[in-house]
């Protein structure tokens, strides 16, 4: 088994700023993905983001991935970076058990950070497992990744910002958006993204879901209904739409099984789609020299996701030991950056879920 | 289904890779996973589910949900969606568990 | 109801539009209707003309006294949410965000849409840019029939063969 000083899991916005911090400070860092490409979610984003520029705001997702992988470059003696190796078991001693092909081997870090985002949450409906029904992140690793259409038509099924901007990202690629269903009474993504669709044409249709698909082989057409203040389906209202694909984009759940494995205190927060770990305010969680960042904190964004993962890494630095230039200053300037982020109405969830949690904000 | 032209990604030609589904023969492009080379290809039904021998395709295609596993060079159970696709692959349809087509 | 269906009412529409008098100028217009953590209009434009201010969230106001109709937060905007508008005589100037393929090439008739996404008319394409600075978000410049001044938003979407 091989002793590393630190190791971050997951190399997505949050695990990058976060191996970033802990480099800059002097300390080495072993950073493990499961993918072939560090990146998570901004590997698939071709649109620009929001925030301010300390988060790199109107820049695309793809390119706001270079400017954080670039960072790490002038530390390579320092940095080592396992791709295509998923950690698949945790143990209370700081021990990981790690998958890379077919070999298996065990790492242990004295601070461990992680940041290994969320899985897509499925949606039951008749034949939700007819080739075809695909999550959304999947219509975008398909798309944006491999440069393949999933389909000629598509139902798109909710209208947070991953249901929009994947909309919009289907466009681009040619392919037909027929129409996009919330069973909300509105839309739950950001209007801007909303408008930009609708007025090329996209019908968003609240209060309406999907009651089956269609199809032998694959997806041949999707059955929509309306559905009343209980979210239930009305008899009588049923449409069929031809479509040849259904994406799914209704939310996140954060991946927190390896945390629990651990031992790490977590508590079901529904803001955060489930078991979220418990954290103190230096993003540590109940097990001393673990941290936690980004979307497995609490479902939101790679702009906070980004500076969430400079505290774990900040904190995590000074608790090896290492002096950190301003620390003070700088996490006090982050947690600031942090509020001001959450401070309107996307972040009313966010602050309902951290208040539950305990986390002052 | 191949993307042709994208306001935002540049998409290089690549060079192709021929492989062989179900028997027959079929091309990938270099950076393809086996699914995203069947999916390319209009191949959409990759295994059928263990008790109702249901169509199954992918779902995630992050290696997360295991919908899309197939027999590989003999092989059953890969999922195919983080699977690189390498010249002359064998790719058949898996059925149930993923005992070996009888063939 | 924009809520339900990403749809603006006209009154929202024209609560952000300058008198046409001043319209006569080419000026932004700003469609960023809910609170949300963003600024790049604020920081992108060299005239100063917009404030998010200290609140993240707030909503962009713009000072059209001192925009000069550039078009650089247009492209800047993460949502897309700017366009710069002009009356020329009988005619609407119209600086739009556009990400698509092919581009319309200059002299071109295009479909022009509402914010319904419905076409409305025919304008032409009288300049397109979409160089390094524009990154990909391209600026078409549009002439429009006038009467249509607060219902153009975007052209319909051509995508070749
Ligand atoms: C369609 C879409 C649009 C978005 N648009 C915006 C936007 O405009 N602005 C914005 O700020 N945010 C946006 N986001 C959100 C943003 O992408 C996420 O909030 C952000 O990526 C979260 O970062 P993260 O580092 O916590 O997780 P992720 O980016 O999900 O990264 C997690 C990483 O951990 C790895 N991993 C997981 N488990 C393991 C394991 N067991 N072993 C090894 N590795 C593992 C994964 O492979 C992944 O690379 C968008 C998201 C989507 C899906
Ligand atoms: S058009 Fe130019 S001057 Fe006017 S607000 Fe935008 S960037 Fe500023
Ligand atoms: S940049 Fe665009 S989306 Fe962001 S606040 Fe300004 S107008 Fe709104
Ligand atoms: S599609 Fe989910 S594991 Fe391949």
């Amino acid at each position: 088994m091989q002793n590393k000083e630190a190791i971050v899991i997951g190399g997505g916005p949050a695990g990058l700023t976060a191996a970033f911090e802990l480099l800059q400070a002097g300390a080495s860092v072993c950073l493990i993905d499961r993918n072939e490409r560090l990146g998570g979610q901004l590997t698939k984003q071709t649109h620009m983001f929001f925030g301010s520029e300390k988060q790199y705001a109107s820049h695309r997702g793809i390119d706001i991935l270079e400017i954080l992988t670039n960072a790490l470059g002038k530390y390579g003696n320092k940095l080592e970076i396992l791709t295509q190796t998923t950690v698949v078991g945790m143990y209370r001693d700081k021990v990981l058990a790690c998958v890379k092909g077919d070999k298996f081997f065990k790492l242990k870090g004295e601070k461990i950070v992680f940041a290994t985002g969320a899985s897509e949450k499925a949606l039951p409906f008749e034949n939700n497992d007819l080739p075809g029904v695909y999550a959304a992140g999947a219509v975008q690793t398909l798309m944006n990744e491999y440069g393949i259409k999933p389909g000629e038509k598509v139902l798109m099924v909710g209208s947070g910002n991953i249901g929009l901007i994947v909309s919009y990202q289907l466009m681009q690629a040619g392919v037909e958006v027929v129409g996009l269903v919330e069973a909300a009474d509105r839309i739950g993504g950001y209007l801007v993204h909303a408008s930009k669709i609708k007025r090329l044409g996209v019908d968003i249709l609240t209060k309406t879901s999907v009651k089956r698909a269609i199809g032998k082989e694959s997806v041949e057409a999707a059955e929509i209904w309306d559905l009343d203040e209980q979210w239930q389906g009305i008899e009588g209202t049923e449409r069929t739409l031809e479509v040849d694909t259904i994406c799914v984009a209704v939310g996140l759940a954060p991946l927190t099984e390896l945390l629990q494995q651990m031992g790490v205190k977590v508590q079901y927060v529904r803001e955060f789609g489930g078991n979220v770990p418990v954290l103190d305010e230096n993003y540590q969680t109940s097990v001393e020299g673990v941290y936690a960042c980004g979307d497995l904190v609490n479902i939101e964004e790679a702009s906070s996701a980004m500076v969430e993962g400079r505290i774990a890494g900040i904190n995590a630095a000074r608790s090896l030991g290492y002096d950190v230039e301003n620390a003070d200053f700088r996490i006090k300037a982050l947690h600031h950056e942090l509020k001001d982020l959450r401070g309107g109405p996307p972040g009313d969830k966010v602050r309902k879920g951290l208040k539950k949690l305990g986390v002052a904000t | 289904m191949r993307i042709k032209e994208h306001p935002i990604l540049e998409l290089a030609e690549k060079p192709p890779i021929p492989f062989y589904f179900n028997g027959k023969k079929l091309y990938g492009i270099e950076g393809d996973t086996i699914a995203s080379a069947l999916h390319a290809n209009g191949v959409k039904k990759l295994s059928e589910s263990i008790h109702l021998k249901r169509p199954r395709g992918f779902y995630c295609a992050i290696g997360n949900c295991a919908s899309c596993n197939m027999v590989v060079d003999g092989e059953p159970n890969v999922r195919t969606c983080i699977t690189p696709l390498k010249e002359g692959m064998r790719v058949e349809n898996q059925q149930g568990k993923g005992h070996i087509h009888a063939k | 109801m924009i809520e339900k269906d990403g749809v603006p009412s006209l009154n929202q529409v024209k609560a952000e539009f300058p008198t046409l008098e001043t319209l006569e100028k080419p000026k932004a217009i700003i469609e960023c209707y809910k609170r949300i953590p963003c600024n790049p209009c604020e920081t992108s434009c060299p005239f100063d003309a917009i404030t998010v201010g200290e609140d993240i969230n707030d909503r962009p106001r713009i000072d059209f006294d001192k925009c000069t109709g550039c078009g650089i937060c247009v492209y800047n905007c993460p949502g897309l949410a700017i366009t710069v508008s002009q009356i020329k005589g009988e005619e609407v100037h119209l600086k739009i965000p556009y990400e698509f393929t092919p581009l319309p090439e200059k002299g071109k008739r295009v479909n022009v849409m509402n914010r319904s996404g419905e076409v409305i008319t025919q304008g032409t394409v009288t300049k397109v840019q979409a160089g390094k600075k524009q990154n990909k978000t391209a600026l078409i410049h549009l002439s429009i029939p006038k009467e249509y001044v607060y219902e153009a938003i975007t052209i319909e979407v051509s995508h070749g063969s």
